[in-house]
C-alpha cells in the first residue's frame, strides 16, 4: 500500500470485517435484504451504492464548511437524491429488466441509513480524499454481505448463479448433475424471510470467530 | 369495502417490515424497549398518514406523464399535457418528506408539548426512515387510484410497521432473560426472530383471496398466473411443482 498511509488503508479495510456496516454498525439493512434473492441484483445494488456513497461522500466533504448545520439533513438528502436519480436513469437505460426487479429499492438508496450515517459520521468532518476512501470501504463492506447473501439464496433456492444453472439440469426426464441424485431446490430460500435468517447466520459466524464483537443481550 | 381491503392488505400481507424490509434500521435500533418502540411506531403512523396523500397529490398533478394538463396554455409551456416528470419523483418525494417532518415537529412542539416529549426525539429520525419514502414509492408504483385510498394505504402501512416494532420489542424484552448463544446475542437473534415472524406473516397471504383485488394481481413467482391468485398459494405451488418434478 505505497499510495495509502496506514490510517487511510484502515479506512478501506475496517468496514470489510470488524466494522462492517451491515453486521456491526447495523446500517443499510433496509434495502439490503429485499433484493438479494438473485446474485445479479445484489451485485448491481452493491455497485449502485458504491457509486452513490463514494461520490456523495466527496461532495459532502467538499461542501462541509459551507453547509449550515441546521439544514444539513436536507442538503444531504438532496445530494443523495440527485446521485440516485443518475443511477436510476442509467439502470433504466442499460439494464431495464433489472431495474424492474429492483423496482423501488433503487429509490430507497436515498434513505439507506448507511449513506446518511457515513455523511454524518465521516464526510462532515474529513477531507475529500479520506471521505472517498471511507465511502469506498463502507460500500464494499456492504456489497460483500449482499453478495454473500445473494450467492447462497440463489444457489440454494434456484440452483443457479447469475441465471446460469450450476447444479445440473432440474427438468424431469433430462435430470443431470446433483438433481440426478435426488437433490431438490429449496424454494423457501427465495422467499423474503430467509434473507433475514441468512444475515443472522452470517452475524453468528462472524461473532463466533471474533469474540470481542459479542454484545450484551 | 375497497378501503377495508387495502387497509388490511397493507397491514398484514404487504407488511412494511416483514414483506419488504422497509425501515429495518430503526426497527433494529429502537426496539430494545417497548415504550420507545411505541413512540417511534406512533410517529411513523402519523408521518406516513401525512406524507403518502401529499405525495399522491404531487404525483398526480405534477410528476406523472400528462399530469400537467391542468396548466393553463397561457403560461406558454409547450406540450404540458404530455410532459413526464416522473424521473424527478425521488427528489420531490424526499424533499416533501423532509419538509413535512420538520413542519410536523414545529407544530407538535408548539401545540402539544406532552406529545412532543414522547414523539419529538423520533421525528428527525423519521426523515431518513426508509419506511416513509418506501410508502410513497410503493404508492406510486402500485398506482393507487384515489386520494382517500392513498390515505388508507399510508395509515395501514404505518399500523403494520407499528405492530412489527411492538412485537419485536416485546420479544426482545423477554429474551433478555433467556440464555442465547453468546455470538447470537443482540443483533443476531433479532434477525433470526424477525425472519421467523416474517414466515408467520406470510400466512396472512391467503386472507384476501376471495376479493376482486386479488384477481387483478399477478403473482411474482407463479408460472401460470391465470388461476393462482395470491403470492403464497403460488409459492406453495412452485414448491410442490419442484417436489413433483424431482420425484418423477
Amino acid at each position: 500500500m505505497g499510495l495509502l498511509s496506514k490510517k487511510d488503508a484502515a479506512l478501506l479495510k475496517d468496514p470489510l470485517a470488524d466494522n462492517n456496516p451491515i453486521t456491526i454498525q447495523v446500517l443499510g439493512i433496509c434495502s439490503a435484504l429485499a433484493i438479494t434473492a438473485e446474485l445479479e441484483a445484489s451485485i448491481v445494488m452493491s455497485v449502485s451504492v458504491l457509486f452513490v456513497l463514494g461520490l456523495g461522500n466527496v461532495v459532502i466533504s467538499l461542501m462541509r464548511n459551507i453547509i449550515p448545520s441546521k439544514i444539513r439533513i436536507i442538503v444531504q438528502l438532496i445530494v443523495v437524491a440527485t446521485l440516485v436519480i443518475i443511477v436510476d436513469l442509467v439502470l433504466k437505460a442499460f439494464a431495464y429488466e433489472l431495474s424492474k426487479t429492483l423496482s423501488v429499492f433503487v429509490g430507497l438508496i436515498i434513505t439507506n441509513c448507511i449513506i446518511m450515517g457515513r455523511f454524518e459520521a465521516f464526510a462532515l468532518g474529513n477531507g475529500p480524499w479520506r471521505a472517498f476512501l471511507d465511502g469506498i470501504g463502507n460500500s464494499v463492506g456492504y456489497g460483500v454481505i449482499l453478495i454473500i447473501v445473494g450467492f447462497f439464496r440463489e444457489l440454494l433456492g434456484a440452483g443457479t448463479l447469475l441465471g446460469h444453472p450450476v447444479l445440473g439440469n432440474p427438468i424431469p426426464g433430462e435430470l443431470s448433475g446433483l438433481y440426478a441424485y435426488g437433490y431438490e431446490n429449496n424454494g423457501f430460500m427465495l422467499l423474503s424471510p430467509m434473507a433475514l435468517i441468512v444475515v443472522g447466520i452470517i452475524i453468528w459466524i462472524q461473532r463466533s470467530r471474533n469474540t470481542s464483537l459479542i454484545e450484551e443481550n | 369495502m375497497e378501503h377495508l381491503e387495502l387497509f388490511f392488505k397493507s397491514i398484514f400481507i404487504d407488511n412494511m417490515v416483514f414483506a419488504t424490509f422497509l425501515g429495518m434500521c430503526s426497527y433494529l435500533a429502537v426496539s430494545k424497549k417497548v415504550s420507545t418502540a411505541v413512540g417511534l411506531g406512533a410517529a411513523v403512523i402519523f408521518v406516513l398518514a401525512v406524507t403518502v396523500p401529499l405525495n399522491w397529490l404531487l404525483d398526480q398533478y405534477i410528476l406523472k406523464e400528462g399530469a400537467l394538463v391542468w396548466l393553463d396554455p397561457a403560461y406558454g409551456v409547450d406540450g404540458a399535457n404530455t410532459m413526464d416528470l416522473s424521473f424527478l419523483s425521488f427528489i420531490m418525494f424526499i424533499a416533501t418528506i423532509a419538509t413535512m417532518v420538520q413542519l410536523v415537529e414545529i407544530v407538535v412542539e408548539k401545540f402539544s408539548p406532552s406529545l412532543y416529549n414522547s414523539l419529538g426525539i423520533f421525528l428527525p429520525l423519521i426523515a431518513v426512515n426508509c419506511a416513509i419514502l418506501g410508502g410513497s414509492l410503493f404508492m406510486q408504483s402500485r398506482e393507487i387510484p384515489t386520494l382517500g385510498l392513498s390515505l388508507t394505504y399510508g395509515v395501514g402501512s404505518g399500523i403494520g410497521w407499528f405492530l412489527a416494532i411492538l412485537a419485536i420489542a416485546a420479544i426482545r424484552e423477554k429474551i433478555r432473560y433467556s440464555s442465547v448463544p453468546p455470538a447470537l446475542r443482540g443483533l443476531g437473534i433479532t434477525f433470526i426472530i424477525t425472519g421467523l415472524m416474517a414466515i408467520g406473516f406470510m400466512s396472512f397471504g391467503g386472507m384476501l383471496t376471495g376479493g376482486d383485488e386479488a384477481k387483478k394481481e399477478t403473482p411474482k413467482v407463479a408460472t401460470q398466473p391465470e388461476n393462482k391468485t395470491d403470492k403464497k398459494e403460488a409459492i406453495i405451488k412452485v414448491i410442490a411443482d419442484n417436489t413433483n418434478t424431482n420425484n418423477q
